[in-house]
C-alpha cells in the first residue's frame, strides 16, 4: 500500500531531512524567543509610559525591527551570506540557515511580544511599584509572568513561520524537507517525494500548534 | 503622621495644564481613618496617588513619619513605599500567582527570607479571613475575596499607613460594608492609619474619623466626621451628606407637612452622638401640656457615634408650646424652629 503511494520515498533520507528540519526549527525557535523577548520588552519598555521611556531607544529598536521585518526572507538568506560565513564558519547545510531565521523570525516575533505586553494590567504594574519593586523586578516577576499565555501563543505562530522558513532555507542547500521535496521530488519528477514531504510537515506544524496551544491553556489562569 | 503642604499637581497636555490638586494642606494622626471624598474629577485619586508618589507631585512637600517623601531619591522612595500599603478599586492582583503567591509578592521584593514568607503569609491569609482559600487563583475568588487578598498583600510588609484607592467602589453593598468591617477591625487591632478616598458618603459615615472633602482639587470643608454631617458648610458637601441621610422628597414633604400641620410649630431635631439616647420626645410630653407629633426621623450611625435629625409637630395651647421648646434647647439637641430646608 504505501509503496504503490510513494514508489519514489525512502525513509531513510527522510527521516534525515525530518532531523533537518526539526533541528533548524527548534534552534530557531529558541534563538527567536529569546532574542525576541529582548527587542519586544526594549519596544514596550522605552514605549511612551514605558518604565524606560527613552525615545532614541524606542525608535532605533523599532527601526531594526521593521527593516528586518521587511525584508523578504529569500534575500535576508542572500544578504546574511558574508554574517553567516563569519558567525558559522560554513554557508552550507542546516547550521548556515540559522542566523538567518533567527534575523528572520525575531522582529516578527518581538512585536507580538510588544502586543503581549501592551495586555498586562496597567494596575498590576502600579501594585508592585506601590510594593516598591524595582524595575527588574516588575519585568521578571510581572510583565513576563502576566503575558505568558500570549508570549507562549506568539511563539507558536512564529514557529509555524519559521517552519516555512526552513523550506526556503533550501536555496543555500541548507537541507530539511523543503529543501528535499524539490531537489529529490520536484526536479526528478518524483511528487510522491513532494506530497510525502508536505505531509511530515503538516504533520510537524500540527505538533507545534498542539504543544502550543496545550501550553498556552495550562499557564492561563485567568 | 502624614502632613502635606501646598500638594500640588499639574498634569501638562498639549491643549492645556489641567490642575488636579491645588496647593493642599492637610495632616492625618497617627492611628486615625481619614477619608477624603469628592465626586470624580475632584482630584481625589490623584491625591492618594501623590501619597506615595505613584504621581509625582509638581510641587508640595508630604511628610510621612517625620520622613520628606517628596524629596527622597527613587531607591530610598523604593524602601519607603514598603512602609506604605495602597490597595485598589480593581485590586490589581497578580492572575498568575495564588492567593498565597499574591500576598508573598511584597515579601519577596523586600528580600525576606522564604521560611518567613510562609509563616507570614499563613497569618495574614487568617487574619482577612480567607482561611483554606491559599491555593486559588484571583479567578476563583468573588470580589470580596480579591480585596481580601489586596488588604492582606498591602499589610504584608507591616506598613504604617494604607491607602485605600476607591477599595469598595467596585464591590456591591453587603461585601462593602464586610470590607469595611475588617479595615475597622485592622485599624483598632494593628493601630494602622489609614487614608481612604471614595465617592460614597456611607464609607466615610461607617469607618471614618475624620473626613475632608475635595473639589476642584481642593479641599473645601474638613473635621471630624460628626461635625461634619451635622454642619456641612459647603453645597457639595451637603449633597454628600444628604447621599446617607437624604430623601430626595425632603423638600416635598416640609411643603407637604408644612400645609397639613398648620397647628402648633414644626421643629426639626439634630441628635448627635450620646443625646441620641436621651428619651427625649416623652420627657417633653411628660413634663408639658403639648402633644409631640412624629412627622420623619432617621438615626445614622457613625464611627464617633450616632448621628440623627427628626422632624416633630408640638401642637397645644401656645405658652405650653413655647415653654417645651425653650426646654429642648437647653439639652444638648440641637433644635431647629419652622425648618425650611
Amino acid at each position: 500500500m504505501f509503496e504503490q503511494l510513494f514508489p519514489n520515498v525512502e525513509m531513510e533520507d527522510m527521516v534525515e531531512a525530518t532531523n533537518e528540519t526539526l533541528y533548524m526549527t527548534s534552534v530557531s525557535v529558541a534563538g527567536t524567543f529569546i532574542l525576541g523577548l529582548v527587542l519586544g520588552l526594549l519596544l514596550y519598555l522605552s514605549g511612551p509610559g514605558g518604565i524606560w521611556q527613552n525615545k532614541p531607544l524606542n525608535w532605533v529598536t523599532a527601526a531594526f525591527v521593521n527593516v528586518f521585518r521587511a525584508i523578504p526572507f529569500i534575500i535576508l538568506i542572500l544578504l546574511l551570506f558574508p554574517f553567516t560565513d563569519f558567525l558559522m564558519g560554513t554557508i552550507r547545510g542546516p547550521g548556515a540557515a540559522l542566523p538567518a531565521l533567527i534575523i528572520g523570525g525575531a522582529p516578527f516575533y518581538a512585536r507580538l511580544v510588544e502586543i503581549a505586553l501592551k495586555e498586562v494590567d496597567k494596575g498590576v504594574i502600579e501594585a508592585a511599584k506601590s510594593m516598591g519593586a524595582r524595575n527588574r523586578t516588575i519585568i521578571f516577576k510581572v510583565l513576563l509572568p502576566e503575558s505568558m499565555p500570549a508570549l507562549i501563543s506568539g511563539i507558536t505562530v512564529t514557529a509555524i513561520a519559521l517552519i516555512s522558513y526552513t523550506a526556503v532555507a533550501g536555496v543555500i542547500g541548507a537541507g530539511g524537507l523543503g529543501d528535499f521535496a524539490y531537489f529529490y521530488g520536484f526536479q526528478r519528477r518524483a511528487f510522491d517525494v513532494v506530497a510525502f514531504c508536505t505531509i511530515l510537515i503538516i504533520i510537524i506544524v500540527f505538533v507545534f500548534q498542539f504543544i502550543g496551544d496545550f501550553l498556552s491553556r495550562k499557564l492561563d489562569k485567568r | 503622621m502624614i502632613s502635606i503642604k501646598d500638594l500640588t499637581k499639574v498634569f501638562k497636555t498639549k491643549d492645556q495644564d489641567v490642575l488636579a490638586v491645588d496647593k493642599l494642606n492637610l495632616s492625618i494622626d497617627k492611628g486615625e481613618i481619614y477619608g477624603v471624598i469628592g465626586y470624580s474629577g475632584a482630584g481625589k485619586s490623584t491625591f492618594i496617588r501623590l501619597l506615595n508618589r505613584l504621581e509625582e507631585p509638581t510641587s508640595g512637600e508630604i511628610e510621612l513619619n517625620d520622613q520628606n517623601l517628596t524629596g527622597l531619591s527613587k531607591s530610598k522612595l523604593r524602601v519607603a513605599r514598603q512602609e506604605i500599603g495602597m490597595i485598589f478599586q480593581h485590586f490589581n492582583l497578580l492572575w498568575s500567582r495564588t492567593v498565597f503567591d499574591n500576598i508573598a509578592f511584597p515579601l519577596e521584593i523586600a528580600g525576606v527570607p522564604k521560611q518567613k514568607r510562609e509563616s507570614r503569609v499563613n497569618e495574614l491569609i487568617d487574619l482577612v479571613g480567607l482561611s483554606g482559600r491559599g491555593k486559588s487563583y484571583p479567578s476563583q475568588l468573588s470580589g470580596g475575596q480579591k480585596q481580601r487578598v489586596g488588604i492582606a498583600r498591602a499589610l504584608a510588609n507591616n506598613p504604617k499607613v494604607l491607602l485605600c484607592d476607591e477599595a469598595t467602589s467596585a464591590l456591591d453593598p453587603e461585601t462593602t460594608d464586610s470590607i469595611l468591617d475588617l479595615l475597622v477591625d485592622i485599624n483598632e487591632k494593628l493601630g494602622l492609619t489609614i487614608v481612604l478616598i471614595t465617592h460614597e458618603m456611607h464609607v466615610i459615615r461607617k469607618i471614618c474619623h475624620r473626613v475632608a472633602v475635595m473639589e476642584s482639587g481642593k479641599v473645601v470643608e474638613s473635621g471630624d466626621v460628626l461635625d461634619v454631617f451635622l454642619h456641612p458648610k459647603e453645597k457639595v458637601t451637603k449633597r454628600f451628606v444628604d447621599q446617607v441621610m437624604g430623601d430626595p422628597d425632603r423638600e416635598n414633604s416640609l411643603d407637604v407637612i408644612n400645609e397639613n400641620y398648620r397647628a402648633g410649630e414644626v421643629i426639626q431635631l439634630h441628635f448627635v452622638g450620646e443625646n441620641t439616647n436621651q428619651a427625649l420626645i416623652s420627657d417633653v410630653s411628660r413634663r408639658f401640656a403639648v402633644n409631640v407629633n412624629i412627622l420623619h426621623g432617621k438615626i445614622t450611625q457613625t464611627q464617633k457615634g450616632a448621628y440623627g435629625t427628626m422632624l416633630v409637630q408640638i401642637d397645644g395651647e401656645e405658652t405650653e408650646v413655647k415653654q417645651a421648646i425653650a426646654y429642648m434647647k437647653t439639652t444638648s439637641v440641637e433644635v431647629e424652629v419652622s425648618p425650611d430646608v
